[in-house]
């Protein structure tokens, strides 16, 4: 490929700047550790250097920069202690730990697999709701100016509704009528996922042109026909399109609904990590997020492939 | 023994007017159209942009309604005659879904009024030789050429096998060289299907070339200025544009043109 070159150039600088970033982020806490154990730092006092700027910090104290990548609670880990700390929770947890998979049989809850795991199904579930109801409001949409008027600014006013305010109350209210579990988290991740779909299959359900529609009514199609041979497989492309908005969103709503319900995955690690100042923890359980949804996103491509050259290969 | 055939009228239009209302004022698209047409013509519409020959094809279709008048169909109104499956619609593009092979689109009316699947079959592949397709009912539309494409679509509206043909200026996007090989084979069609034909065009050559009957219209209101019926015989060579009543007919049809533009 002649773009790999080009490609591992910016990934390479994206880490050499998050490496550079770690310095002057953590010099302090390294200062700190030095003196503690013994070694000169520039300025002597703590209460100096609490004052002084942390660039100044650092090109004072050259020789403590490989410390400021090493710190056990840095404020900024740099990226082999996150790719350390995904090794630890991913592989060596699930290897040697007590609760592993190779000493009890099943994934570890002090690993990220298991909670992996937790958001991926709650995701999973919440995009299938979401991504059918949007659907279902966007077929009523286009077939009901009563629908379009009284449904389509509730769909966008309940966008602009804060998602961290609302899935607390989401889940009590679901808690107090017995439902918990999978089921409160997977609907914070419908109540984003829907949106995308609904206005991304209310324009592809409205993309055939007159002439199209004109021609069905020549043939005297019944609504139904017009809906399953014309409209659902022209507005195809855009519901991938907004499938793969979709699926992230509902991946950020699942995360969302981790942090009040407590029941384990992504959200409620990171949420652990913060409590108990472990970065690392935090930005394992980020990547690991980011790369979820990487693999989501590309599961939606491949379908759409798979369903456009079904549908002739030419879109 | 062959008895004299009797004229039966397709399509009658008694006075009718047709009115859009839009932001600028109502636009009177038809004005007092009356016109007669007998089965089996093939009738061309001719006029400028804004005559109101696509408009009547369309009050024909029932994809319009006009506000006074009266439209017969078969002998039923518009709308009952397209509930009837009584006409195919031929637009100005082919309007084949990309999605479907050439044989899934001329199928695609057949499945709409639930022919059987064996059926179909048989039907798409009788009318893809008509139209000289044969062989290409698993090409997706993508891989046709557009004068391909349109005769796909002409196939998709004889397909059902209405008795009449609506064209609304099938081959108006095609190159001069197509255009003939196309109107060539449409005389052929005509003659092959005796399908009752009315055809929008822009072109007077056209026109002249493939009627029985030429209806000259006018805009603002779109009104019908002149009415001829050809002389041409049903078997119509392509250089039979070069004779002189082909000739005549055509300066008619411009003198009919010229007319109804210095009247406004």
């Amino acid at each position: 490929m002649s773009r790999a070159g080009p490609v591992v150039i910016l990934v390479a600088a994206l880490f050499a700047l998050w490496y550079a970033a770690a310095v002057p982020m953590n010099i302090r806490e390294a200062l700190t550790a030095a003196e503690r154990e013994g070694v000169a730092v520039q300025p002597v006092t703590a209460l100096e250097r609490r004052d002084a700027n942390a660039l100044g910090l650092v090109l004072a104290n050259p020789g403590q920069i490989p410390d400021a990548w090493a710190q056990d609670r840095p404020r900024l880990p740099a990226p082999h202690q996150v790719a350390g700390e995904l090794w630890l929770s991913v592989v060596m947890e699930e290897v040697e730990g007590r609760r592993g998979l190779l000493r009890s049989g099943s994934l570890s809850n002090r690993g990220l697999l298991l909670h992996a795991w937790i958001t991926l199904s709650a995701t999973a579930l919440g995009f299938v709701i979401g991504a059918v109801a949007g659907i279902a409001l966007a077929i009523g949409i286009v077939h009901s100016k009563t629908m379009e008027k009284s449904v389509m600014p509730w769909a966008i006013v309940s966008q602009t509704v804060p998602i961290v305010a609302l899935a607390p109350m989401i889940v009590v209210v679901l808690y107090s009528v017995g439902l918990q579990g999978l089921l409160p988290k997977a609907i914070i991740s419908a109540y984003l996922s829907f949106f995308p779909v609904v206005v991304g299959m209310v324009k592809g359900l409205r993309a055939p042109d007159a002439m199209q529609t004109d021609l069905m009514r020549t043939w005297d199609a019944s609504g139904w026909q017009v809906l399953t041979r014309l409209r659902l497989p022209a507005s195809m492309p855009y519901l991938f399109a907004s499938m793969k908005i979709a699926v992230a969103a509902a991946l950020v709503g699942a995360i969302v609904g981790e942090l009040p319900v407590q029941g384990g995955g992504l959200g409620a690690r990171m949420l652990a990590g913060s409590y108990y100042g472990q970065t690392a923890q935090i930005w394992a359980a980020l990547l690991l997020a980011a790369a979820l949804a990487a693999v989501l996103v590309a599961m939606i491509g491949g379908a759409q492939r798979l369903a456009l050259r079904r549908m002739g290969g030419a879109a | 023994m062959m008895n004299a055939p009797i004229p039966q009228t397709a399509i009658s239009a008694r006075g009718v007017d047709l009115t859009f209302e839009t932001a600028d004022g109502p636009v009177h698209a038809l004005k007092g159209v009356d016109l007669d047409i007998a089965k089996g013509e093939f009738v061309s519409f001719i006029g400028p942009s804004g005559c109101g020959k696509t408009t009547f094809l369309r009050v024909v279709a029932a994809l319009e309604q006009p506000t006074a008048g009266e439209v017969s169909v078969n002998g039923m109104s518009p709308d009952e005659a397209r509930r009837a499956r009584a006409y195919g619609y031929v637009f100005q593009a082919a309007g084949l879904y990309p999605w479907r092979t050439i044989g899934g689109n001329i199928a695609l009316p057949l499945e709409i009024m639930g022919f059987p699947k064996a059926e179909r079959t048989r039907r798409v592949r009788e009318v893809l030789e008509l139209v000289e397709l044969g062989g290409f009912e698993k090409k997706y539309p993508w891989q046709l050429s557009g004068g391909m494409q349109q005769r796909a679509s002409i196939a998709r509206a004889l397909a059902f096998d209405a008795d009449i043909l609506l064209m609304d200026e099938p081959f108006g996007a095609l190159d001069e060289i197509v255009r003939d090989r196309l109107n060539e084979e449409l005389l052929r069609l005509w003659a092959a299907t005796g399908k009752t034909t009315l055809f929008v065009t822009h072109s007077i050559p056209e026109a002249v070339y493939l009627s029985t009957k030429i209806v000259v219209m006018s805009p603002r209101p779109g009104r019908i200025s002149d009415v001829i019926d050809s002389p041409l015989p049903r078997e119509r060579p392509l250089d039979i544009r070069d004779g002189p009543e082909f000739i005549e007919i055509a300066h008619r049809v411009r003198e009919g043109l010229r007319a109804g533009h210095e009247e406004v």
